[in-house]
């Protein structure tokens, strides 16, 4: 049928009238193969485990509140900090950025849906049960992995079955992440529209172009890590048991070979967001597209050779230290030119500052901060009095919620009026943004100083000198909780309803979506465009 | 500072950080919750200075850019009237803002690797120490005077608990701290008895993880008499918050004395396993040990922690069922660690805690004494 745009009034589905074959409810959305839809149910599972990884953040803070143990027992305490990390990661922050990769690469290279429209409905449902068996871990005898998200040997070979149960969690999140990084490769690759060179296609799509690859090639290395630990548990191996000829510290070699590139994983579709929203809000082209794309793969190169700096006070040879820090080092030069980059988009630009600008920007302020950090981290020497203290859990909140999570929320705000067809309450927005800003630093910024000062990270409880900054941090994180409640707010007054959107909402926006109608129909781009 | 080929500039800014952080308000060493422990080794004053040295040129690298950024937020908006330029690229910019990064990393890789390789050099030591690293207290060995002990937390569950105010020194206090002498270099050997914790001394500068299996090793000189306090530094299991490290340097004359009452004390306190014990005498050695390890999981009361997998053991079949049992579950564990193997306790301490078992909470076990000459047969 034809994707002749036509607007859709509120309330009515966007389903196409041509195909009336599709059916509603929960079988709709059960088999759908739509990109959109696909889109939407990745981003709505990844604002729930938000949510769930932010209440046991929030029992974490509480009970750091104060010295002494008040509310929560340590081994629990423990299970706390591994599932807050491995929801946050595996089920808030990387579905969040394929639900973007879903609902926008189709339209941005002006492509019908994704190459494999049916490998896609199953790479996003094999996600709730992996889900389901992380929180049921919570529930059976032992209760859940309390090791920490980096499950370290020979601790994890002790832990219960929650720990199994985890494994195989990891396991189905990996098979759904090779999955859509197998679709996405493909679809970038051969569904562009003709006239659509690469170097022409949006940043976003370079961005995820580069972090499918690394997907593809560190999540079978997981998959490998987390069998190991299966097998040294249950099946008589040894692969970290010394007194069987293994190394515990091999476990930590393989998993952070993994480890280090799924970090870039995390902040590069962010990058693509930002590289979306700096240019459009400043009525600029980006500076130095050609530059950026480089960029982006001289990070995702260098990723791969810096694993060991997770592990610089395991004992490395000397030899092995001096290299990882120079490599380590080194990625601070291609993320500065980004940096610098999006400065020189903003530069003699006229800026305008509505939502998802400001979250641009506060994405650009903080995650510097988180990467100098990182840079004050590499350096070995100076890492021995930082690893395993809040100093680290400082820098990776910033690069990771200050990054990755502000850059979704900029995003959601950037592209929700193309999705719903309605404009969102920008002054709720712009409160959400000030809100998230304050208290995302009252909670974060104070824990440079307790690392500074001596505190080990994943503690239930603490010596009075930490007293202070953990009260003001616990204080921080509850704000910051509730900061999320307008979001929801926003965003569902939004479907609802709101003052229409048109195609083009932002004056500056220059890529393809934007030459649709919003909200953008079912299907669309059945027939490509040409691009000049 | 040594200066035969580095530049003498990089010297002098080192000083220069050091200097700063002593002088700006709220960075000074002697405040603890902003900053470092003050150093007490020369590899830690060289971490401070690295770390001011790093710190500084960051945050002035940071005010430029983001001073760049505001003021484009302040000059070029939409709203004051400011029209976009479209520029959008610039070759030679690019190759710039590439180059001088990368050569202020080389500034800052210089005096990084000469640190790496000081820190590296455990060659030539004084004396050397074993830390061993177990769930969860530190086990200390004086490999040249041989002897060891261990070091266990020694706060009060009542002050963690909050029954009790919590003292000054709350959870960096332990019943044994590590002595040794001011000046000496130490050769510290790390290792660890069951999972991966790690040894670390702020104040010297000095983390290393205890790796089980495999030993590794570091180093530290004290330059100042004192007591000093740092903490394990990877996750270990529940207690992991609850292991503390408290080293103690003492002038040499000190040391001397402290090494030779050590000797001693341990000498004395070394029983004789073949010693038949009376029944109240075991009982109230049993006391002892329980509460300072039982207890954390089977509760003073012995009321046991459901949901630690700790059962009560009031009436339970194992301490009122056959010794033999009670002695091997005491010694080797069970439920795959969930019960921990005690083994390292001397024979005496596992006999006294299992007749406080036996004997305690309305507890009258048939087999109720449980002498050390017993617990020794017992060890294959």
């Amino acid at each position: 049928m034809s994707s002749t745009p036509h607007t859709i009034a509120p309330g009515e589905h966007a389903l196409d009238h041509g195909y009336a074959h599709h059916p509603g409810g929960i079988i709709r959305w059960i088999t759908t193969t739509n990109h959109k839809d696909i889109g939407t149910m990745y981003l709505w599972f990844s604002f729930t485990m938000f949510i769930v990884g932010g209440l046991m953040a929030m029992t974490i803070r509480a009970e750091l509140f104060k010295p002494g143990l008040q509310i929560v027992n340590p081994e629990f305490f423990n299970s706390l900090t591994t599932l807050h990390g491995l929801i946050m990661i595996f089920g808030a922050l990387m579905p969040g950025a394929v639900g973007f990769a879903n609902w926008m690469i189709p339209m941005q290279i002006g492509a019908p849906d994704m190459a494999f429209a049916r490998m896609n409905n199953w790479s996003f449902w094999l996600l709730p049960p992996a889900a389901l068996l992380l929180i049921l871990s919570l529930f059976v005898p032992g209760g859940a992995a309390a090791g920490g998200w980096t499950l370290y040997p020979p601790l994890t070979v002790q832990a219960g079955m929650g720990m199994d149960l985890t494994i195989f969690a990891i396991h189905i999140m990996g098979a759904s992440s090779i999955m859509g990084s197998i679709n996405i490769i493909t679809t970038i690759l051969n569904l562009r529209a003709p006239g659509m060179t690469l170097m022409k296609m949006p940043m976003l799509c370079w961005a995820w172009l580069i972090t499918a690859y690394l997907l593809l090639a560190v999540m079978p290395v997981l998959a490998g890590a987390v069998t190991m630990l299966l097998t040294d548990r249950h099946f008589g191996t040894s692969f970290f048991n010394a007194a069987g000829g293994g190394d515990p510290v091999l476990f930590q070699h393989v998993f952070w070979f993994f480890g280090h590139p799924e970090v870039y994983i995390i902040i590069l579709p962010a990058f693509g967001i930002i590289s979306e929203i700096i240019p459009t809000f400043s009525r600029k082209p980006l500076f130095g597209y050609a530059s950026m794309v480089y960029a982006l793969s001289a990070i995702a190169i260098l990723s791969f050779l810096v694993w060991s700096h997770h592990m610089f006070t395991t004992g490395l040879p000397t030899a092995g230290i001096l290299f990882f820090m120079y490599a380590t080092m080194l990625i601070a030069v291609p993320t500065g030119v980004k940096v610098f980059n999006w400065l020189a988009t903003m530069w003699k630009g006229a800026i305008s500052l509505e939502a998802p600008m400001l979250f641009a920007i506060g994405f650009l302020f903080l995650f510097t901060v988180g990467g100098f950090t990182g840079l004050v981290l590499a350096i070995q020497p100076i890492d021995v009095q930082f690893q395993d203290t809040y100093y680290v859990v400082a820098h990776f909140h910033y690069v990771m919620v200050a990054g990755t999570l502000f850059a979704f929320f900029g995003g959601i705000y950037y592209w929700i009026p193309k999705w719903t067809g309605h404009m969102y309450d920008e002054k709720l927005a712009k409160i959400h943004f000030w809100l998230s800003f304050i208290f995302f630093n009252i909670t974060f910024f104070p824990m440079h100083f307790l690392g500074l000062a001596g505190m080990p990270r994943r503690i239930p409880d603490y010596a009075q000198q930490f007293a202070d900054w953990n009260m003001i941090v616990s204080i921080g994180a509850f704000g910051f909780g509730l900061s999320n409640l307008v979001f929801l707010y926003v965003v569902v007054k939004c479907i609802r309803g709101g003052e229409k959107a048109p195609a083009k909402p932002w004056e500056g926006g220059s890529t393809l979506e934007w030459t649709l109608p919003s909200p953008a129909p079912y299907h669309t781009f059945e027939t490509p465009p040409v691009v000049q | 500072m040594k200066n035969r080929t580095g530049p003498g500039v990089v010297a002098r800014l080192l000083r220069t950080a050091i200097a700063l952080s002593v002088a700006v308000p709220g960075l000074a060493f002697a405040d603890y919750e902003w900053n470092f422990q003050p150093p007490v080794s020369s590899m830690a004053v060289q971490i401070v200075g690295l770390h001011a040295y790093i710190f500084w040129i960051c945050v002035a690298i940071f005010v430029g850019v983001f001073g760049v950024m505001f003021y484009a937020l302040y000059r070029h908006r939409k709203s004051v009237g400011h029209q976009a330029v479209q520029f959008h690229e610039n070759t030679l910019v690019e190759i710039v803002w590439t180059i001088i990064p990368f050569l202020i990393l080389l500034f800052m890789a210089y005096p990084a690797t000469k640190t790496v390789l000081a820190m590296h050099d455990t060659s030539a030591p004084d004396m050397t120490i074993k830390v061993t690293g177990y769930q969860w207290k530190w086990g200390y060995d004086y490999l040249q005077e041989g002897f060891g002990f261990y070091s266990n937390l020694a706060t009060p569950l009542a002050q963690i608990e909050n029954r009790e105010p919590k003292g000054e020194h709350y959870l960096l206090e332990v019943d044994n701290p590590l002595v040794v002498p001011i000046n000496a270099k130490v050769r510290v050997l790390v290792t660890a008895g069951d999972v991966i914790h790690s040894w670390w001394m702020p104040a010297f500068g000095v983390k290393q993880d205890a790796i089980p299996g495999f030993v590794r090793d570091t180093w530290f000189r004290a330059d100042k008499v004192g007591i000093y306090r740092g903490q394990c530094a990877e996750l270990c299991g529940k207690e992991h918050g609850f292991m503390p490290i408290v080293v103690e340097v003492k002038s040499k004359e000190d040391y001397a004395k402290w090494v030779d009452e050590h000797k001693s004390k341990l000498a004395a306190a070394a029983d004789d396993p073949n010693k038949t014990w009376s029944l109240n005498d075991l009982v109230a050695r049993g006391h002892t040990i329980f509460d300072g390890n039982c207890a954390a999981c089977h509760q003073t009361t012995g009321a046991g922690n459901p949901a630690l997998g700790a059962p009560a053991l009031v009436g339970d079949k194992v301490v009122l069922g056959p010794k033999e049992h009670q002695i091997d579950v005491v010694l080797n564990g069970q439920n795959n660690g969930k019960m921990p193997p005690w083994k390292h306790l001397s024979d005496v301490d596992v006999a006294a805690v299992i007749s406080y078992t036996r004997n305690s909470w309305g507890n009258k076990a048939d087999q109720n004494v449980v002498q050390p000459a017993e617990v020794k047969t017992a060890r294959k």
